[in-house]
């Protein structure tokens, strides 16, 4: 009799997100979603409409603007944001870097992606946003594996590694005091295979950045980067046009490309089941050091 | 290729026991044969074993966790690994054994639905080994799967992994474990981890991984006891939906069907499910672990908190709790202390009004003399809610069967309980 009640492993990961999204509306006063445009944060808009239809999502879209983008990724935010009528708040990197709230690096592998937890943790403070809801995954990594669904920030939005507060069953604690906040990750669970057989699955519109086309890029430390004129080349790097597409999509100077011909999701999860590098190994922000996301995310990143 | 996706099922394990185990070559094991790690994974495990000076790679390396451990060469905390299969996905709970760490396992074991036991083959069952079966029986993991590692130690012999075999069994009588399956394995040199061992032909059973893949978890969830925690009530306030009131959750236990009459707790108001919505469309029935939104026939005031329940099959409704906790927090449990409780989607406040006995979890010795209950330990308990709680006993359902306190100055939470 039992026999016929099993969910597949989507379905269910699809039924606990959308059990910690709910659990957000109803724990928080103030939930903001961040969304950069990448597949995961899509993921996270889908996951939201989903939760709450037909009401509308209860949260604010929050995107953490590095001024580098892909004019794709930009594009296809505003699309979006106008098709399910939410709210979108823009935190803007270039305006920090103006009113002199963080300073450029400067060099060759000069990124705005450390400036953005300073403007986060400001957009956060400024809207008075008392969760804020991110797309990230536990086998992304080492240090994202023992980050939980409700994480708790103090008043300055760091991250104890050594004290959070235990997770068990689908009992999510969100208490907290006044001017702490908490960062909630609804697609823990979720592998980068689940991400592209759902959205596979669900037949979401995704940014064509995702898919194989032909664009200049030149080659840093064995990895293709995408020629951009937030990007200086170093005299010996050499563009040249090759078909790539993006795994994942953050800052444009950070955001690796890789050498694809998949042309359509089913195309990309023949390639993501083969895959022989993890996706975040085209993150240049990752291989800066050993600890380098665990030492981001105590600071307050994502 | 999508089509073939129905069929993949999840499945959630524990693993317990220490380094001294080989847990963590264990892991690394599963991951590297089940071809689940990156070439840029295996890359840096090689530097840092190269580094380290050690001979060839070490998998243990894999699930090397934070700078903060390493420092001090110890595991935190619960990480979670992630690996399929064409048949199943599979989330590890990788929890670290030391005594001080009962708590992550118990955190670990909450939402497994098979616990790895780890057995040394030259040591045999040991004073951990006991206590991580206790905490599975008492998590009511389903299945237990004792790995009677390091076979290569003892010359693969058979008589050993019998000896392990017999002691465990003689001690697990006295726990309430349903399900144990025992592997001799080698995780260093990779014996019946994926691929079965050619160095133990007197062995008949599966590998690992083939346990793991085909162990029966179908019936693991309750689908007898109808349970709707309500979570949040869904109302668009759009013209198109003017009349929407959805109860939202995931459900707990049982299947709810359409039409079917059911009961809304506390107030004990009756209707009828006038339609089971999601996104995707009406269904009709919906059973554990979905999320759906309900919609009765009759308006009934409903908020969060509220449980729906079929008219004839309805859980406790009672202020006082028994159960046993598990206490998390380096702040001891105060008696008669007041703390936040959380239970399904409700929340209210308690007192201990009693401690019944302390349990040594090593001994299961039920200590009512030394009530002082510390970090780790495991206890009896009695408590005074402020409001009626609804609820099942947890070996009946996981879900609607289990709390949490949280400390109501610091909203750390200081302890998990199973109610009796």
């Amino acid at each position: 009799m039992t026999a016929n009640y099993q969910l597949n492993h989507l379905r269910e990961l699809e039924s606990e997100s959308i059990f910690v999204l709910r659990e957000v509306a109803a724990q928080f006063e103030n939930p903001v979603l961040l969304f950069s445009g990448g597949k995961d944060s899509i993921l996270m808009v889908h996951l939201a409409v989903k939760a709450f239809h037909p009401a509308k999502i209860p949260f604010t879209l929050l995107h953490v603007d590095t001024g580098h983008n892909f004019q794709e990724a930009l594009d296809y935010r505003d699309a979006l944001v106008e098709r399910i009528g939410a709210n979108l708040v823009v935190g803007s990197v270039q305006e920090a870097i103006d009113s002199g709230m963080v300073r450029e690096e400067t060099g060759y592998n000069a990124t705005r992606n450390f400036l953005q937890t300073a403007v986060l943790l400001d957009a956060l403070e400024k809207g008075k946003y008392d969760a804020a809801l991110g797309g990230g995954r536990r086998d992304e990594e080492k240090a994202r594996a023992k980050e939980r669904f409700f994480s708790h920030r103090d008043e300055f939005g760091q991250w104890d590694p050594k004290n959070q507060r235990p997770e068990l069953w689908n009992l999510f604690n969100g208490r907290k005091q006044f001017g702490e906040h908490f960062r909630i990750f609804p697609i823990s669970n979720w592998t980068e295979l689940d991400v592209w057989q759902y959205l596979a699955v669900e037949q979401v519109d995704l940014p064509s950045l995702y898919f194989a086309h032909e664009r200049p890029v030149f080659e840093r430390d064995g990895m293709l980067l995408a020629d951009s004129e937030f990007l200086p080349r170093r005299p010996e790097e050499q563009l040249v046009t090759r078909s790539v597409r993006c795994r994942t999509i953050g800052d444009i100077t950070t955001t690796g490309v890789w050498e694809s011909t998949a042309t359509t999701l089913e195309d990309i999860i023949a390639e993501v089941s083969i895959a022989r590098k993890t996706e975040r190994g085209g993150r240049a922000d990752d291989k800066r050091s050993e600890t380098a996301m665990e030492d981001r995310k105590k600071q307050g990143y994502f | 290729m999508i089509n073939s996706l129905a069929h993949t099922e999840l499945l959630r394990f524990t693993t317990a026991g220490s380094v001294d185990d080989g847990k963590s070559t264990l892991i690394g094991r599963l991951l590297y044969d089940s071809k689940s790690i990156f070439e840029d994974q295996y890359e840096a495990i090689s530097q840092t074993s190269a580094k380290r000076g050690e001979e060839g790679v070490n998998l243990a390396l894999l699930t090397d966790g934070l700078k903060a451990e390493r420092e001090q060469g110890i595991t935190i905390d619960v990480a979670y690994r992630y690996f399929a299969t064409p048949k199943r996905k599979f989330i590890i709970a990788d929890t670290p054994g030391h005594t001080q760490y009962t708590r992550n396992m118990v955190t670990g074991a909450s939402t497994a639905n098979v616990a790895l036991i780890l057995v040394d083959a030259r040591h045999g069952v040991v004073e951990q080994t006991r206590r991580h079966s206790f905490i599975a029986s008492l998590l009511q993991i389903p299945h237990l799967i004792v790995c009677i590692n390091k076979m290569d130690l003892v010359d693969f012999k058979e008589d050993v992994y019998e000896k392990i075999k017999e002691d465990f069994s003689t001690f697990s009588h006295r726990l309430n474990v349903k399900d144990v399956d025992f592997i001799p394995m080698s995780a260093l040199l990779g014996d019946n981890v994926v691929e079965r061992s050619t160095n133990m032909d007197w062995y008949g059973g599966s590998t690992l991984l083939y346990s793991l893949e085909n162990v029966h978890i179908g019936s693991d969830n309750n689908f007898i006891d109808c349970r709707l925690p309500v979570q949040t009530v869904i109302r668009p306030y759009s013209d198109e939906y003017h009349d929407y009131r959805g109860y939202a959750g995931r459900i707990a236990g049982g299947v709810f069907k359409k039409g079917d009459k059911v009961t809304v707790l506390p107030s004990g108001f009756s209707s009828t499910i006038a339609k089971i919505d999601t996104y995707d469309g009406e269904l009709e029935e919906a059973f554990p672990p979905m999320s759906v939104t309900l919609l009765l026939e009759d308006d009934i005031d409903i908020s969060r908190g509220d449980m729906i329940v079929r008219e004839n099959n309805q859980p406790d409704i009672s202020q006082d709790i028994e159960a046993m906790l598990c206490w998390f927090n380096e702040r001891p449990l105060q008696p008669r202390g007041k703390y936040a409780i959380m239970h399904t989607t409700q929340e209210a406040r308690c007192i201990i009004k009693e401690v019944r006995y302390r349990l040594d979890i090593n001994t299961l010795h039920r200590d009512e003399e030394n009530k002082e209950v510390q970090m780790n330990d495991i206890c009896r308990v009695l408590l005074r809610t402020t409001k009626p709680l609804l609820t099942d006993t947890y070996r009946r359902n996981r879900i609607t069967g289990s709390i949490i306190l949280v400390d109501e100055q610091t909203n750390e939470t200081v302890a998990a309980g199973m109610i009796i």
